[in-house]
């Protein structure tokens, strides 16, 4: 039996607000535990919510990114459950009235835009953290994180691949970040997700029992625990047994998913509007001034990159990931460097040297006018494109000027004749059985010969003078 | 002269004219305190030490002539539901018996800024559930007219300490009545302002949207000279309205020729007391003669309020009192594991009728249920406020008895809730639709217990209530008697 699979994705984005949703705590990452709270979000007796305006500000403008329609009233509710680390007893949230719906992402698959519906985008308060370490018979509780916000992106059940599924999550957290609204850290868990996944055979309309899968906390393991969630759902179904409507927990030391809880222990969240605030009224001058604010978004930043710079598709498609890389290459563009070959560099040994150090573009101190002053000086053949690299590497270690560079290491190309025909002479003459060779059709000597000459002249030799020299003297 | 007797503004006009000190008068009502406070219970903690400092600062500045605040030097009582900083705040449960608030509620810094002085925190029914304030985790009020019945509730502790002296004025909450009926029966002035009139930051919630700050006292004028403290826009409550606040004394002395008085039929029914009903007859006759003109009109969704009311706020309830979990503060029970704490400190935490009411909410809310019950009820809800935008388009005020009966012997409703819920049956309503509404004294029965009358306002039109209420009063003088104490 063949099966579709359906999945529907719901994302919770931490919004990138200096202070909390509900009060004036900041929200700053990695504090002392409990340093960053006040009593209302420590949910003492008495205190009030006020709602972070910033917060409704980010939501709305993800709302405007992703094509939703933004609801001029909308409203809190509060979820209604008890754990310690959720302070007042109930998260307050968003449930009959969100403040976006209906909206879509649009993903590449096989070469043709798919949209990937969005059912709805809500604000809520994220929850403290329980610390079991060291605390003996007890756990300990820090609230530095309740109160920060976020932002649940809930995904129409469009996607049909766990591959699909890792390119909606990189093209929301690429929307978000040319935002600025969530920083897209996964590990961190800035950005989460949670799956819900099923089966059905294919031509099949009614979806399948489906099952939720918590705790996916990177990319890679999108993709992985989709693929072993579908794996074991095709195992059950065809041993006969059917599937059980559950919340699954992904392990991603052992690699599978295992059973939290069940339909039957399932949560009554008990949702009501929350009483403590006011509906949220939007008026439509706010979403224009909003809409007016956003930024180039990936995708139409993408055609423009193809169709104004001729670049390839997959050359805009990675350009455009990050905002700022996008920025580097189309400062270097405007600059005057050529557009294939900036971004032939960008990609290559930019992107490699970034890598190697586990640095980003934001911390890249190579500037672009570094690179289009490098460029010019290959364009005017004062270096090689093999002195260039290297060229290249000193400037992104050091930032030093290219033509400084240069100058220090006298790697100006050379191009005069009489030196280069020294060296090829003298080349020739110390290996004249290789010479015979190449005489007696052995062609491919000639890279040979051509190596020994660069060497001599420590690379700095005009490799086509070289070439066209070495090929004169070795025939006559 | 027995200070603590007086009103506020009596006692604001001894201090300006320097006949008495701040420090005479808190000692007065502390010498007060000491006389009665063994048989009344009103209050759950004294401030005495903190009562005399601010005395002392209220009368510095007195002395070196700093303009006037509204409320410098005059001895208030809070009830204890209301957060006061380095003060235990306990709202007369065991759940918080031990907690100390870091934090000033909006109310009670406003009226710090007005120079107040704080005589304690009073007793209540526990988290304001209850209607008689015997379901106070601590001890029972007694009523100061008769200590055998019950004072009211649940602000019982703030309508007896206003009623014995043990005050010069008080704050309460109102909920369902919590103000109106504890004043209608210890025969003191009552108000419950429009929601959202007074900042409820810093007020323990009970069921927020129907929650309300209010002030109980010994006279209108002193109503309205309280109402000008702790009224206005707080952005630390979304809920609270970004309207001006009017000076509330300034409609006082104004007649109220002309006003329209709605009696609404629904108010006068079988099972209200004979004496009640006759007081209540006999005061909206008075106020025809001080020209105003009643006319009986219909609430036709009435008989709906106290369903749809004790669904709403349990609801409300049960979400707001998750927080006591023994987790950050309060009372902690220690058990096997977390569970078995949650469970052991909400059993040994709560009383009963607060376990009551979160089960009645947490039921109500509850999937399968939430469209039967709490939509149900929220639907009733807003008939009810249309009743009331209905006969407001013909009348400026609704007169009403404020309780069906006066105070009852302690004990003699506490093993029938529903018998408890129906003495809110006539303020209730007010709480659903949000508006204004005060009870003032209009008469006693013949064991000398106090009655109240309700006059209920448009929304935001406290003035209209405080200047029918007040022309009543001063045409009257049920509010100058005094309990025999």
């Amino acid at each position: 039996m063949k099966y579709e699979t359906v999945i529907g994705l719901e994302v919770h984005a931490q919004m990138l607000t200096d202070t909390k949703i509900f009060c004036g705590c900041s929200t700053k990452f990695g504090s002392e535990p409990n340093t960053q709270t006040c009593p209302v979000c420590i949910g003492m007796p008495g205190v009030l919510p006020v709602l972070n305006k910033k917060a409704l500000w980010f939501a709305i403008k993800t709302g405007l990114a992703t094509d939703c329609r933004i609801s001029s009233f909308s409203r809190f509710a509060r979820k209604n459950y008890f754990y310690p680390d959720l302070p007042k007893g109930y998260q307050i949230s968003q449930y009959e009235l969100p403040v976006c719906e209906h909206g879509y992402i649009g993903i590449i698959v096989d070469g043709n835009v798919k949209k990937i519906g969005i059912t709805r985008i809500h604000m809520e308060e994220d929850a403290g953290k329980n610390i079991h370490e060291g605390a003996g018979t007890y756990s300990f509780v820090d609230l530095n994180r309740a109160g920060v916000p976020l932002m649940e992106i809930v995904s129409e059940p469009d996607i049909r691949s766990p591959q699909e599924a890792v390119e909606y999550m990189k093209k929301l957290r690429a929307i978000l970040r040319y935002l600025g609204v969530c920083d897209g850290n996964m590990e961190q868990g800035s950005l989460r997700c949670d799956a819900n996944i099923s089966l059905r055979p294919v031509n099949q309309t009614e979806f399948g029992t489906r099952t939720e899968i918590k705790n996916i906390n990177s990319f890679r393991f999108v993709e992985k625990a989709l693929e072993y969630e579908i794996k074991r759902q095709i195992k059950v179904i065809e041993s006969g047994g059917r599937i059980v409507q559950e919340t699954r927990l992904w392990d991603p030391n052992r690699g599978v998913t295992e059973s939290m809880r069940g339909k039957e222990e399932a949560h009554d969240y008990r949702y009501f509007p929350e009483p403590d605030l006011v509906p949220v009224v939007v008026e439509k001058e706010w979403i224009d001034e909003i809409r007016s604010s956003l930024p180039e978004l990936p995708d139409v930043k993408r055609e423009r990159f193809v169709s104004e710079y001729g670049l390839p598709e997959t050359d805009a498609d990675l350009l455009v990931s990050e905002k700022p890389l996008a920025d580097w290459y189309e400062e270097a563009v405007k600059l005057g460097g050529q557009p294939k070959s900036v971004a032939n560099w960008v990609m290559g040994d930019l992107m490699r040297l970034l890598n190697a150090d586990n640095k980003t573009i934001e911390d890249c101190s190579l500037k672009p006018s570094q690179l289009v002053d490098m460029l010019r000086l290959m364009d005017d053949d004062t270096i090689s494109g093999k002195i260039a690299k290297s060229v290249f590497e000193e400037i992104y270690t050091t930032g030093k000027a290219p033509d400084v560079i240069v100058k220090e290491k006298g790697l100006v190309q050379i191009s005069d004749s009489g030196e280069i025909e020294k060296a090829v002479d003298e080349i020739i003459s110390k290996y004249p059985k290789e010479a015979e060779r190449y005489r007696f059709g052995e062609e491919k000597l000639l890279g040979f010969f051509v190596g020994q000459v660069m060497k001599v002249t420590k690379g700095k030799a005009n490799p086509q003078m070289v070439n066209d020299l070495l090929r004169k003297k070795l025939s006559s | 002269m027995e200070l603590f007797r007086l009103s506020i503004s009596e006692v604001i006009h001894l201090l300006e004219t320097k006949e008495v000190s701040a420090q005479d008068v808190i000692n007065a009502v502390f010498q007060r305190i000491d006389a009665v406070e063994d048989r009344v219970k009103a209050y759950v903690t004294l401030t005495r030490e903190k009562a005399l400092k601010m005395a002392e600062e209220a009368q510095k500045e007195i002395n070196a002539g700093t303009p006037g605040t509204m409320l410098r030097g005059i001895p208030f009582a809070v009830k204890d539901n209301m957060c006061t900083k380095g003060i235990p705040t306990t709202c007369s449960s065991k759940m918080l018996s031990n907690f100390i608030p870091p934090y000033e509620s909006t109310v009670t810094s406003r009226l710090s800024e007005n120079g107040y002085v704080l005589t304690g925190k009073t007793n209540m029914d526990e988290f304001a559930m209850g209607s008689s304030t015997e379901n106070s985790g601590f001890h029972v009020t007694g009523n100061p007219w008769n200590l055998e019945r019950i004072p009211g509730g649940s602000s019982g502790g703030s309508a007896s300490a206003v009623a014995a002296d043990e005050c010069i004025a008080a704050l309460g909450s109102d909920t369902g009545g919590s103000i109106r009926q504890p004043a209608a029966l210890c025969g003191v002035v009552g108000m419950k302002p429009t929601y959202g009139r007074v900042s409820r930051y810093g007020l323990v919630a009970f069921a927020s949207s129907l929650d309300q700050i209010g002030t109980l006292t010994k006279n209108v004028r002193d109503t309205a000279l309280l109402m000008n403290a702790i009224s206005g826009h707080d952005p630390r409550d979304s809920t609270s309205a970004p309207l001006p606040v009017p000076d509330f004394t300034g409609v006082l002395d104004k007649d109220i020729q002309g006003i329209k008085l709605g009696i609404p039929k629904e108010y006068f029914i079988e099972g209200i007391d004979k004496d009640i009903e006759s007081a209540v007859y006999a005061a909206i006759k008075k106020l025809e003669g001080l020209g105003a003109t009643p006319v009986e009109v219909s609430l036709p969704h009435t008989e709906y309020a106290i369903a749809a009311y004790y669904i709403l706020a349990t609801s409300e309830a049960s979400s707001n009192l998750a927080r006591y979990d023994g987790v950050k503060y309060g009372l902690r029970a220690e058990g096997r594991d977390l569970m078995d704490m949650y469970l052991n400190t909400r059993a040994r935490g709560f009383g009963s009728e607060v376990k009551r009411r979160i089960m009645l909410g947490t039921y109500t809310l509850s999937s399968g249920y939430y469209e039967a019950y709490y939509k149900k009820a929220q639907q009733v809800r807003t008939l009810i406020k249309q009743d009331f935008e209905d006969v407001f388009r013909q009348v400026d005020l609704l007169v009403t008895p404020t309780t069906p009966t006066p105070a009852f012997r302690i004990g003699e409703k506490t093993a029938d809730p529903l018998q408890m819920y129906l003495s809110d049956i006539f303020t209730i309503s007010v709480n659903l639709a949000g508006l204004p509404a005060i009870s003032v004294p209009c008469g006693f029965t013949p064991d000398n217990l106090p009655i109240g009358l309700q006059c209920i306002g448009k929304h935001f039109d406290e003035e209209t209530v405080l200047r029918v209420a007040h022309a009543y009063e001063q045409s009257t003088d049920w509010h100058r008697r005094k309990p025999d104490l």
